[in-house]
């Protein structure tokens, strides 16, 4: 669990600890040195986000677990969308581990829906992934007006709808993410968070 | 297709959780911590946790409680009660809590929720706005600090204020319909609904499941929150944690009419 000061990582840890696997909340270099998984979470503005993770020293490290070592990582919500190379809602440059750019919805193609999107939403899975294995009409809870645009359509893992498709979620080799909140999602993320830890 | 949210609204008074009827006699419905795990068993939308006292006795939230519960919900969160900074919005977060409310905050100092906004996303900034009936001409009105002080303010203009200042959601709390299980106020709903596109949340008044089925028939979208329905059951208000199944809240929810769009 990279711990940079931005959201809910008791609330993982706590799943993690419930279903007996081994976790660390990592805030630094040293501690997440032998990460077998990493969980990047997030909640609140892209610019806050990455000013934090920019500051907590983790970045160098991240870089090579994930770029070099290949171990997985989850991105959730903000910790996704950091992953890409920017984003609308801010002006600091992003990871760059997607190929993708975080874009507003348009609110053209959701003339009568409120922004943001914000509720439990089904989840389209767009080719069968370790991911969601034995999920079940997955659903999850979004909370957000910004989506990640992958330029590559294969990295698209599964979309939701709200006024038009959009990605729920993204797989490029080892780096995973979700727009949605699994680990406050209930059952349907308790189990996408283990089966994270499985693979 | 998104779902209209079904929200347990719990109120934290003296450490404990409480429930009001119009703001006032505070009735003991249990420990916080026990209720969330109940709610995690019922797979609730989401829930609404406010400390009542924090904002009348002029204190900072109880991180420690606050920690507490957000690492036990596993469903989103949402936290009111004495917030006053842009600082504790950024703890609140960073504690575990999908979104923040502010009430009083929100009236006495309007730019705060535009610093929260910048800080921690709108998507998370949510304004609680208690609404009484006030005056000799039965006007609408925006209460503060626990329904005891008026404003002067005017609920649907404000409403638009809020949202234009940079708030993520609006939560409408009739102070007259709070414990009355009497239904929704639906004409405040419906004025609001009108005058801001964010999400919007109406609270005080639900009774019955009925009642939530009115208003989400209207509003496809749209959180239905409520406290006393969702703690106690029959007329001499038992103390009984419910709420309604997944096959029962699937059968609420029906596609939004949204603008076709070819991609």
């Amino acid at each position: 669990m990279v711990n940079y000061g931005v959201g809910n990582i008791q609330a993982f840890a706590h799943i993690y600890q419930r279903l007996n696997i081994p976790v660390v909340v990592a805030t630094t270099a040293g501690q997440m040195a032998r990460a077998e998984k990493i969980v990047l979470p997030g909640v609140g503005a892209f610019d806050w986000a990455m000013a934090r993770l920019n500051a907590s020293g983790l970045r160098d490290m991240l870089d090579e677990l994930v770029l070099r070592q290949r171990v997985p990582v989850l991105g959730v919500c903000v910790g996704m969308q950091m992953m890409a190379h920017r984003s609308e809602e801010g002006e600091l440059p992003g990871l760059g581990w997607i190929d993708a750019e975080v874009v507003h919805f348009d609110p053209a193609q959701i003339s009568h829906a409120p922004l943001p999107h914000m509720g439990w939403n089904d989840v389209r899975p767009t080719a069968s992934d370790s991911l969601f294995l034995g999920i079940e009409a997955p659903r999850y809870y979004f909370l957000h007006s910004y989506c990640i645009a992958p330029r590559q359509q294969a990295d698209v893992l599964a979309t939701a709808y709200y006024g038009s498709d959009f990605t729920a979620a993204v797989r490029i080799g080892n780096v995973f993410g979700t727009q949605f909140h699994p680990e406050k999602s209930h059952q349907w993320g308790i189990d996408l968070l283990r089966n994270f830890a499985d693979i | 297709m998104l779902r209209p949210r079904i929200i347990p609204c719990l109120l934290i008074h003296k450490g404990g959780l409480f429930k009001t009827v119009q703001f006032g006699a505070p009735k003991y419905v249990g420990d916080p911590l026990n209720a969330v795990r109940i709610f995690n068993e019922k797979e609730v939308d989401e829930l609404m946790v406010l400390d009542i006292d924090a904002s009348r006795l002029g204190r900072a939230p109880n991180e420690t409680l606050v920690a507490q519960l957000a690492a036990e919900c596993r469903m989103p969160l949402c936290y009111g009660g004495g917030v006053k900074t842009v600082e504790q919005f950024e703890r609140l977060i960073a504690l575990g809590v999908e979104k923040v409310a502010v009430s009083s905050a929100a009236v006495d100092e309007p730019e705060l929720i535009t610093r929260a906004a910048e800080r921690v996303g709108s998507q998370s900034v949510v304004v609680v706005i208690d609404v009484k009936t006030t005056g000799l001409l039965h006007q609408a009105e925006v209460m503060t600090v626990n329904a005891t002080k008026r404003s002067g303010l005017e609920p649907v203009a404000f409403a638009r204020k809020m949202q234009d200042l940079g708030a993520g959601e609006i939560v409408l709390n009739s102070v007259d319909r709070d414990g009355q299980l009497q239904g929704y106020d639906l004409n405040l709903v419906e004025r609001v609904r009108q005058a801001v596109s964010v999400p919007l949340t109406a609270l005080g008044g639900a009774g019955s499941l009925d009642d939530i089925r009115g208003l989400v028939q209207r509003y496809p979208i749209i959180g239905a929150a409520a406290g006393s329905l969702f703690v106690f059951k029959g007329i001499y208000r038992a103390v009984l944690i419910n709420y309604p199944g997944r096959t029962e809240r699937d059968a609420l929810a029906r596609p939004v009419e949204t603008r076709a769009v070819s991609s």
